[in-house]
């Protein structure tokens, strides 16, 4: 049985120029242990989709979908307060910008012990014993020190790493990281995307990586959706996506990677989208078409 | 025939961090003695993460603020604004484009009038002329004319970056600074502007030093690449040199650390992921 699954998800937001189609008719699922990478430019629709998987998009979204499971249980069918004992403790979220998603005017180990006390309901003790095991494990020097600290007083990798100790306190079973690294330094990058990986093998979470970063992918997920303007363009197994790529965006993804460059000009994906069919499956590359 | 644009000579530059009542004031040197040399129509790329340094370099480089100590020749003649202050014909010579495209634009402010400013400020062109001018400008980076009056929030990402460079392109200067001009855009985008920044320093024989922590886009881009680590420069050199044969201990972490895209490193991964 799949971990999560949907079938067919239309966001749209109610706009003054009337309703926005963020997402349009997505399938997804995602078995347990695997690690899925959703990757699409901004408008893509890709954050919004895994928002509406947590229950987490503003009054003016409609969300809809023929089935939308976690574990089983149906997300859509939830009242607020059993979806809120589901969100933050099996599916837990790991969001792009880790200063500003931590709490300023709490310290982290207050905020890594909010989630204990309220899924877990522990008692004092035990919520640092257990705060002080979750910053060690995920590389945090000092944690008894740190626990103390504020946000402001860490770098963002350090914040980041507190985040990811606050989604994983509660041994979620899927894990859901939106654009994780796109803040940091690429050093840093690398260290996060090791500890999520390394995690993520060790707990036997599902994991959802939702990036723009064609490198983030190569070297972190088993499966690839690839995602534009809210549809689903192709979805492949991490190696034959970067082999044989089958949808012309996907291909014009890959070839403006400046290390694809050939020539002193880079191909742009408008180039090569010569009409914006969904799920194109067409042969013929018109990837040579670098000017 | 080589013409040197840009030249910093053992540039320092330290901040002094006021103490309180209970801590003595401290000095951070933010840049240690670099030293580099630009060519005309050449691309400098300066690579390190944040808190190296580069973005002070940068704003010392555009006559932002000066250097602590160390010399600066920018077409051969020797600046110094903590002394003599800054002209504007030297203010002519040296343009910026900053990083993030929502912060940099005046959300009050049309792109005409984005585009005229330089122009008000620094020349005495009237307004007809300005006009023309900023109407060329867009055309040049890829926008319109039907452009002109419109707001800042009207545009996406990439075309507030292209706006930002056409702006910095106003004066005509020779030397432009780009501090991380791609690294807020997607990648398909990233790629049009990198186009744009590659198609402008061919035609008017731009000089770029570009800032990047970005390893793909500095290979891409770049003829000579200087990495800095703490206010250092670890590593300066061609290219290809820096990338066929990292010197530095630093430099190989950056390297080891930038995710690789290939079939090859997948398949390595995967196979690593398998054995464990």
């Amino acid at each position: 049985m799949p971990l999560l699954e949907i079938r067919n998800l239309t966001v749209s937001f109610d706009t003054a120029a009337g309703p926005f189609m963020a997402v349009q008719g997505i399938d997804l699922s995602i078995e347990p242990r695997e690690v899925l990478a959703i990757v699409g430019e901004s408008g893509s629709g890709k954050s919004v989709a895994m928002l509406a998987v947590m229950g987490l998009l503003p009054n003016t979204a409609t969300v809809k979908a023929d089935r939308m499971a976690f574990d089983g249980i149906d997300l859509l069918g939830l009242s607020p307060s059993q979806r809120r004992k589901i969100v933050g403790k099996d599916i837990s979220m790991i969001f792009q910008e880790p200063i500003a998603s931590l709490n300023p005017c709490f310290t982290a180990g207050f905020q890594i012990e909010e989630v204990l006390r309220f899924h877990m309901g522990m008692d004092r003790a035990q919520r640092r014993a257990r705060a002080i095991e979750l910053m060690t494990l995920v590389g945090i020097a000092d944690p008894e020190e740190r626990l103390n600290s504020f946000p402001h007083q860490m770098s963002g990798g350090q914040c980041q790493r507190v985040m990811i100790a606050i989604a994983i306190a509660c041994n979620p079973k899927l894990l859901i990281a939106d654009e994780p690294t796109t803040a940091l330094d690429v050093t840093i990058q690398k260290q996060i995307l090791d500890l999520l990986v390394s995690l993520q093998a060790k707990y036997g979470m599902g994991l959802i990586m939702i990036t723009h970063n064609m490198g983030v992918v190569a070297e972190t997920a088993d499966r690839v959706i690839v995602q534009y303007k809210g549809r689903k363009m192709e979805e492949a197994d991490v190696l034959s996506l970067f082999e044989s790529p089958k949808s012309n965006y996907t291909r014009a993804l890959l070839s403006a990677l400046p290390e694809n460059a050939v020539g002193d000009r880079l191909p742009t994906v408008s180039d090569m989208l010569f009409e914006p069919a969904p799920s194109a499956a067409r042969s013929g590359s018109p990837t040579g078409a670098a000017s | 025939m080589s013409v040197t644009v840009l030249e910093g000579k053992n540039i320092v530059r330290d901040y002094h961090v006021g103490g309180g009542l209970f801590r003595p004031s401290r000095t951070v040197h933010a840049v240690k003695g670099v030293s580099f040399t630009v060519q005309k129509g050449k691309t400098l790329a300066i690579v390190g993460e944040s808190g190296c340094g580069k973005s002070t370099l940068a704003r010392i480089i555009t006559l932002i603020d000066p250097a602590t100590s160390g010399e600066l020749f920018i077409d051969g003649n020797k600046v110094d604004i903590a002394k003599d202050g800054l002209t504007k014909e030297m203010r002519r010579k040296v343009q910026i484009v900053f990083q993030n495209p929502y912060g940099s634009l005046n959300p009050r402010q049309k792109i005409g009038d984005v585009l005229g400013e330089p122009l008000i400020i620094n020349t005495d062109k009237p307004a007809e002329e300005r006009r023309d001018l900023a109407m060329k400008m867009l055309k040049k980076v890829g926008l319109g004319p039907e452009h002109y009056n419109r707001y800042p929030h009207m545009f996406s990402g990439g075309q507030r970056q292209r706006i930002a460079i056409a702006r910095a392109l106003m004066l005509n200067p020779s030397l432009l600074v780009l501090d991380e001009p791609v690294s807020a855009l997607d990648l398909s985008v990233q790629a049009q502007v990198l186009n744009l920044l590659a198609d402008l320093q061919d035609e008017f024989q731009l000089t770029y030093v570009f800032i990047s922590h970005d390893l793909s886009v500095v290979r891409y881009i770049a003829d000579d690449v200087m990495v800095m680590y703490f206010g250092e420069a670890v590593e300066y050199g061609s290219r290809d040199e820096v990338f066929a044969d990292p010197k530095h201990n630093y430099t190989r972490t950056l390297f080891a650390a930038t995710p690789r895209a290939d079939v090859a490193s997948i398949k390595a991964r995967l196979a690593k992921k398998k054995a464990a």
